[in-house]
């Protein structure tokens, strides 16, 4: 008996660990196989040029087109969704904090907004497009991923305001602060290191979602210079990429990938390292 | 203001008993002459600050209201969309018809819900043994840095675009399903297939679900373990009869979320299934999913009459499948939390 609850334990104790380490393994495997296949295509050239005529088909180019539309997608739409998410993470913790049937009710609501998958999003963007009879676009591509990302950052900044003691909200109002001036002022600063985190998760996310953009950003080689022209993305630069017979322009592709992987990669340690500390700051 | 003033004067003249000399008054109207623009600006500030207070509390109102609006307007959008097909096609056999032939006006969506449910299914049947036995591990058995060290892995994982995780199916996954895979239950296969599908959705849904988990693991008081283990269960008894049962409802709505995203899942997915419009026959067939058939055909659908009112259909069935689910996994969280 004693013996068979060893082995038990011994047996899950490892078979846990075993597990824990495939995840690690999946990680690392999937970083380096990408690196292994895609190294030898990535230059200076991939990341500096537009594409030029018959980059599909393997001659001359780089992916600056969707690197910059990438971005500008990216930066532009994750300050859209900020200029919409903070009034509202902040509105939740300072007028609605008596309010806790009301503010659970919120946040039930913004977790259930997370989990409807961006092709949703994607569609919706093209039907709000098809009715105002607009062309896929740079500004239409912010638009769409704007609102999909504000959840995200609402429901990041959120937990971050919770934490902050009611005491400090009560100390402003006996200074006679109004409840704005608390909020921007006060809150705002507070949880400015958790805020940082919040949008980098939120860039994070706008920068590698493709399948918002499918619909409303449209594809192109060129730069955008204007918010109603189409843009390339990283990701869907990706996919048809990939999509070519072409050897060389799959192993662009990877090389593509790997730079996305590089981005990201970036961001998330960058979000890791700003929100070390803003708790060691504490 | 100034005429108020001199009026007060004259009353203050005609009511108090001292005499007033001209030059007293003249005195005293200039004191209030002075005093009074900076009251005056006090009193402006003062209004200017509610005013801004209003100003911006009805702004965040409205942002607020907006949010709440938004998957409102996403569901009369969709359906206002797919209203057309659904006018010519009765909804049952939309669903359970298997015939797609968009350019004949057939549109059965069965075989994208199959394919769909099967990738998904397949995925978690993988993901959540794997998922469960990794945060047992990482919450119960593992000295604290492993956890530490394991929270950037996680966070990276959940990080990487699902573009990346197709384009690693496509590398990995795809050659091993195909070339080591199929062979060995000797089946034909390209690769591209339903378990291709499974098993990258498998990984991509690991940071998402063990993330969870690991919440639940967290939330439950350290006194309950103690007090198992303190009557001699060993440590994997008490995760068994203790943990598991404590944390039975976060696990399931934890699976419940893993679902509903993996169901939504598109580029992955789209880069890895096959897409060929047909009902699987085995996991190692080539399929289609919902989303990876939304994502597929956005281009010429503009081409076919009623083709992107079918691919809306598509969107809202998608919408209100994952929806319904997360209400549900959400609201057992909540209940859990509360309690």
């Amino acid at each position: 008996m004693t013996l068979r609850r060893k082995l038990e334990e011994k047996f899950f104790h490892a078979l846990s660990a075993l597990f824990a380490l495939f995840i690690v393994f999946v990680l690392v495997h999937i970083i380096w196989s990408i690196f292994q296949k895609g190294i030898s295509a990535l230059s200076w050239q991939m990341v500096s040029q537009e594409p030029k005529g018959g980059f599909y088909l393997g001659k001359e180019g780089g992916i600056l087109n969707a690197i910059a539309g990438s971005f500008y997608l990216a930066i532009a739409s994750t300050i859209l969704a900020f200029i919409i998410s903070l009034p509202v993470a902040l509105f939740m913790n300072i007028y609605l904090i008596k309010y806790k049937r009301t503010l659970t009710g919120i946040r039930f609501f913004l977790d259930v907004l997370w989990g409807v998958p961006s092709i949703v999003y994607g569609a919706f963007g093209f039907v709000i497009l098809i009715y105002l009879g607009m062309k896929t676009s740079l500004g239409a591509g912010i638009i769409t991923v704007a609102v999909m990302i504000a959840p995200i950052m609402i429901r990041a900044m959120d937990e971050v305001l919770k934490t902050i003691p009611i005491g400090l909200q009560e100390a402003a109002y006996a200074l006679g602060s109004t409840k704005t001036e608390t909020a921007y002022k006060i809150f705002f600063r507070q949880a400015l290191p958790g805020f940082a985190t919040a949008v980098l998760l939120a860039f994070g996310r706008g920068i590698g979602d493709a399948a918002s953009v499918l619909f409303t950003t449209g594809f192109t080689d060129y730069v955008p210079q204007k918010l109603s022209d189409p843009a390339a993305t990283l990701p869907l630069s990706i996919f048809f990429q990939l999509g070519s017979p072409y050897d060389e322009v799959q192993s662009r592709a990877y090389a593509s990938a790997i730079i996305l992987i590089f981005i990201v990669l970036v961001i998330s340690i960058s979000a890791r390292l700003l929100s070390g500390a803003g708790k060691s700051r504490k | 203001m100034v005429f108020s003033l001199e009026n007060n004067t004259q009353r203050v003249g005609k009511l108090g008993k001292t005499k007033f000399t001209k030059n007293s008054v003249k005195l005293r109207i200039k004191l209030c002459e002075t005093l009074c623009p900076v009251m005056l600006k006090q009193t402006q500030m003062q209004t200017s600050r509610k005013l801004i207070d209003i100003i911006s509390s009805k702004w965040m109102l409205l942002c607020l209201l907006l949010c709440l609006v938004l998957p409102l307007a996403i569901g009369t959008g969709l359906v206002l969309k797919s209203l057309p097909l659904l006018k010519t096609h009765s909804l049952g056999k939309l669903i359970t018809s298997s015939n797609w032939s968009p350019s004949d006006g057939q549109f059965g969506f069965w075989p994208f819900i199959v394919g769909s449910l099967l990738v998904t299914a397949i995925a978690l049947i993988i993901c959540i043994p794997l998922c469960l036995l990794a945060s047992i591990y990482l919450t119960q058995f593992a000295p604290k840095w492993v956890l530490k060290f394991m929270r950037p892995v996680i966070d990276i994982l959940a990080g990487i675009p699902s573009v990346v995780y197709g384009v690693w199916g496509v590398i990995v996954v795809v050659p091993f399903v195909g070339e080591t895979l199929a062979p060995r239950f000797h089946v034909d296969s390209l690769g591209y297939s339903i378990l291709a599908g499974g098993l990258v959705l498998a990984v991509m849904s690991i940071p998402y679900i063990l993330n969870m988990l690991l919440e639940v693991f967290r939330q439950i008081p350290v006194e309950l373990s103690e007090a198992s283990l303190s009557l001699g269960a060993t440590k994997w008894e008490t995760i068994k009869h203790v943990f598991l049962r404590k944390g039975r409802p976060g696990i399931f709505s934890a699976f419940g979320l893993g679902f509903s995203k993996a169901l939504g899942e598109t580029m992955a997915v789209l880069m890895v299934v096959g897409n060929v419009a047909q009902l699987p026959h085995s996991v190692f067939d080539a399929g289609y999913t919902l989303p990876a058939l939304i994502a597929n055909n956005y281009g010429e659908m503009m081409s076919i009459p009623s083709y992107d009112s079918a691919l809306m259909f598509g969107a809202l069935l998608l919408f209100v499948i994952i929806i319904a689910i997360n209400i549900v996994s959400r609201y057992i969280i909540y209940k859990a939390e509360l309690v």
